[in-house]
């Protein structure tokens, strides 16, 4: 089983070179310390930033400079900023290569919902939905089941939803998938020590299972 | 050039009357108008229908207008970070719409090219999309989303000249821009008010006409939301 760092590990093995990413808040954000050595990668926060480096040294933070999770954050060499409406032109016209984000739901035809619980308190969908509407590539970091032990991974979403027919691939502590684009999610790889049973189980929507199911590497 | 030079923000936001809709850029606490939100909070207008990406935190920003229960109306992406907007939420006080942030941003741009909608992916299929017309093009689905009207547009900028060009600093850009171009009157505030000439015709961001006061603001705090570091490379 994996904990968020391996899934956030295992997502970077997607990331190939060349490519601009954005990376949404929480196990994504993980992410950036896992692109593999050598890979000329761009990180895009749609606040407005391309080129997003590291956390600045303490003593060096600059409040004009933060991350779409309100982060300080740096610059890189080569990086360029722009304004949020921009930002927002190259994630809908598909500049962006690859969009990384978590979820509450994950429903077998690819839909996603991730953004409102009914009866809480709601905070507001920021650019998820900008981001899933229009998102050439999108792999979603999420844990197989919530806390209370239901599977995420469903033949149908119940939460509002925050984009439909999107979701390209699933990382989560037990498996990664792929959405079909018939439908189903399949079962690509087992997290290390996980049986096909044990993801069977978690996972409510059609699995689809081809043959035998590797190990992650 | 024609000088857009104001004295300070108290003058510049002197007719901002009761029950108007107002712009204020600004993402997080990054690149807001601090000292036109403080000169709101002393006038005491209320009844504002406020148009930002973010509603501020309980004790700066726009928080410090709903404190004072100066708000209406936000439309907004994201409102998390404040728990008197929640309580002002839950108890009625307060309207909240809930707009995707691209969305947000480009009926911003649209009133500021003057088109009147744009046609947008984001959304569809979603609550989002309740009510609204959807249009096909190329087989795919997009929603008709409208300009925004906005009475003010409250924005901050690095520097400005007399003539109230503008020039933006980092990811303090964020919203100011296209908020600049959509308001019936735009308000800047900068760190630096430089004269006409000044600035490098090919570096400003927002162009004077857009802009129809500047003042050098002053006192700023630029809170940081987020203070995250690394120890070492």
């Amino acid at each position: 089983m994996l904990d968020k760092h391996g899934i956030a590990q295992r997502i970077a093995k997607e990331i190939k070179n060349g490519y601009y990413v954005n990376l949404g808040i929480g196990i994504p954000t993980l992410v950036a310390n896992y692109i593999p050595e050598g890979l000329d990668v761009v990180l895009q926060s749609e606040n407005g930033l391309l080129g997003m480096g590291p956390f600045p040294l303490a003593g060096e933070e600059d409040a004009d400079l933060i991350n779409a999770g309100k982060q300080t954050i740096t610059t890189l060499p080569g990086s360029a900023v722009f304004d949020s409406a921009m930002s927002f032109g190259m994630i809908r016209s598909q500049k962006v290569d690859l969009t990384i984000l978590g979820a509450m739901e994950v429903s077998e035809n690819g839909d996603i919902a991730n953004w409102k619980i009914p009866g809480k308190m709601v905070k507001g969908m920021g650019g998820a939905m900008d981001l899933v509407a229009s998102a050439k590539n999108i792999i979603v970091a999420m844990q197989h089941v919530n806390k209370a032990g239901e599977s995420k991974l469903l033949t149908s979403c119940s939460l509002p939803l925050t984009g439909v027919n999107c979701v390209r691939k699933i990382v989560t502590e037990l498996a990664v998938l792929d959405v079909l684009p018939q439908g189903g999610f399949l079962l690509l790889e087992r997290a290390p020590g996980v049986t096909v049973d044990e993801i069977k189980r978690a996972t409510a929507g059609k699995l689809v299972i081809a043959g035998d199911v590797p190990e992650m590497r | 050039m024609i000088n857009k030079v104001v004295a300070g923000a108290e003058a510049a936001i002197h007719d901002i009357p009761h029950g108007a809709t107002l712009m204020l850029g600004g993402f997080g606490l990054c690149g807001i108008p601090e000292n036109c939100i403080t000169a709101l909070v002393n006038k005491g207008v209320s009844q504002l229908t406020c148009i930002s990406n973010n509603a501020g935190v309980d004790d700066f920003g726009i928080g410090l207008m709903l404190h004072k229960h100066q708000v209406k109306k936000m439309i907004s992406s994201y409102v998390g970070e404040n728990a008197e907007f929640e309580r002002q939420l839950l108890s009625g006080e307060l309207e909240v719409e809930l707009v995707p942030q691209g969305t947000l941003a480009t009926r911003c741009m649209a009133a500021g090219y003057g088109m009147p909608a744009i046609f947008t992916p984001a959304g569809v299929g979603t609550e989002v999309a309740e009510g609204k017309e959807i249009r096909v093009f190329n087989g795919k689905e997009y929603l008709v989303e409208h300009a925004f009207e906005a009475d003010f547009a409250l924005v901050k900028a690095w520097k400005g000249d007399t003539a109230g060009n503008l020039v933006y600093r980092l990811t303090a850009r964020n919203f100011n821009p296209v908020m600049a171009m959509a308001g019936k009157i735009t308000i800047a505030e900068v760190e630096e008010l430089v004269p006409e000439g000044a600035l490098d015709p090919d570096h400003i961001h927002t162009p004077g006409i857009y802009v129809h006061r500047i003042f050098q603001g002053e006192g700023y705090e630029k809170r940081i939301e987020q203070r995250t570091v690394r120890n070492s490379w």
